[in-house]
């Protein structure tokens, strides 16, 4: 192994984990919205809105993420919006894992025991006053390890627009082979960072699971 | 003690599909009255009792909280203000206890009474160690459900139910979930509850309680009202053939 290149790559490679870092979080910001607002409609009394949400997952999750990503960033201008690459990612991924995290989100409702909502209308909450204050602060707690294994996803995902020249850890290890032709050290690194990343995101959702754990 | 009944259920049906589980009960409850339910599993004893504060909706019928009709028919919105004020006079005790897990026993106590009465901390706290005082549990208050035993959940739970000042009080099956050692504690609170007079309608598989502490029995099976009246007549002289045929199974073994 090339250890000497690894070196003088590194600081490059440095950079496009934070150009995957920042991608990570905003489409997973943006996918918590999108989930948040999916198991809203989900869970909602009114037909309509849960055939939206219903839609919005099964076409999701019934798609490949890739061709989500160029229908947003190639698809886009046709239809008038023109989209900068990393712009495009950061809705694709974001709008992709909003699916997935909308049935945990509906998962962790769901499974919060009915007694729970039985005890709190008998005290005379309302359906708002018992979601607010019994149903949501447990489903939080029950969604946080599942949510990671969807930002671990998410993560891993971000490779996918490499594809659009989002300059991020992937595209960056395809770049620096196209000039070393040396793949193993390249993908080797990325991988290494990608997996740094990951550690420590894991390590922190294991965290504030622990901490918010119900006694 | 006698006068307009605090409860009153009048022919109350209830169906699941083609199964019917309740047929036309009728059930006056007076204040301060301690009636006693009884009968097979599946006989619609919960169904009854979940009926009183709407629950489980009738499918006709009318039940009535003093001058209040508890089913009133009203459009959904109207409804659900309606039915909400209504719940908070019916305090109800559940087999599983369903505590609040992530609330301490302080807070489950004070949670409804906070959010619905507008009481503010000091009250709430007076609340809380009043009511918890009543059920033994003050050196728990700031214990999570978690941290305690069945019996103790349980108590904590009638607490919650107490700290709203309910007229009446739905106990279904309250004992049934705990290990035999635990169920004395709870029913000691049920008794002094009695003895203050509180206005009780408890479903119950223990023959022996509902002869100590309750003023009428219930008898139900296959969703009917077969035989009430005291205790002493239903449990020693019962008049009717499906009564008898329980009491044999469920006393055998008992005291
Ligand atoms: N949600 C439901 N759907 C269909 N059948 C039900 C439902 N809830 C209760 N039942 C049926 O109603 C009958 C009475 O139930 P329940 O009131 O729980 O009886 P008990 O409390 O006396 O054991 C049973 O046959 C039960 O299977
Ligand atoms: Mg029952």
């Amino acid at each position: 192994m090339d250890t000497d290149l690894i070196i003088r790559v590194f600081p490059y490679f440095i950079e496009a984990g934070w150009v995957t870092i920042q991608l990570s979080v905003l489409s997973m910001l943006l996918g918590l919205v999108c989930g948040a607002l999916g198991a809203a409609a989900r869970l909602s009394r009114s037909v309509v809105l849960r055939f939206i949400g219903a839609a919005y997952v099964s076409l999701i999750r019934g798609t490949p993420a890739l061709i989500q990503v160029f229908i947003l960033y190639f698809g886009g201008p046709q239809i008038g919006i023109q989209l900068e690459a990393f712009e495009a990612g950061v809705l694709a991924l974001g709008f992709n894992i909003g699916a997935y995290m909308t049935e945990t989100m509906r998962g962790a409702i769901i499974s919060v025991d009915r007694g729970q909502t039985e005890a709190a209308r008998t005290l005379g909450l309302s359906r708002f006053e018992t979601f607010r204050a019994v149903t949501l602060p447990q489903a939080l707690r029950l969604m946080i390890r599942p949510l990671g294994v969807n930002i671990n996803a998410l993560i891993k995902g971000t490779a996918l627009v490499a594809a659009i020249s989002v300059v991020e850890l992937t595209y960056t290890a395809q770049r620096y082979i196209g000039s070393t032709y040396k793949p193993f050290e390249m993908f080797f690194l990325a991988g290494a960072i990608y997996m740094a990343i990951i550690y420590v995101t894991g390590t922190a959702v294991s965290w504030l699971d622990r901490r918010v754990a119900l006694k | 003690m006698t006068g307009n009944p605090i409860i009153n259920i009048r022919h109350a049906a209830k169906s699941y599909g083609s199964l019917e589980v309740l047929k036309d009960i009728s059930l006056q409850v007076t204040k301060g009255q301690i009636v006693a339910i009884i009968g097979p599993s599946g006989s619609g004893k919960s169904t009854l009792l979940r009926a009183i504060n709407d629950l489980d909706p009738l499918t006709s019928g009318e039940v009535w909280l003093e001058d209040e009709q508890v089913n009133k028919p009203l459009p959904p919105r109207q409804y659900e203000t309606h039915i909400n004020k209504v719940r908070q006079n019916i305090g109800m005790v559940f087999q599983h206890f369903n505590l609040f897990p992530h609330l301490t026993v302080r807070e489950n106590i004070t949670l409804a009474p906070k959010m619905l009465k507008g009481i503010t901390g000091a009250q709430a706290e007076e609340l809380a160690v009043e009511q918890l005082t009543k059920v033994g549990m003050l050196d728990r208050i700031d214990y999570y459900p978690s941290q305690l035993s069945g019996g103790q959940k349980q108590r904590v739970a009638i607490a919650r139910a107490l700290a709203m000042k309910p007229k009446v009080m739905l106990f279904d099956e309250a004992t049934s979930a705990l290990d035999p050692e635990l169920v004395e504690e709870v029913n000691l609170v049920m008794k002094q509850l009695a003895e203050e007079h509180m206005t009780m309608i408890i479903v119950t598989h223990e023959m022996g309680f509902a002869q100590d502490v309750c003023d009428r029995v219930l008898f139900m099976d296959q969703g009917v009202v077969v035989e009430e009246g005291p205790p002493d007549v239903i449990f020693k002289n019962p008049a009717n053939e499906r009564t008898r045929n329980f009491l044999r199974k469920h006393l055998r073994g008992r005291n």
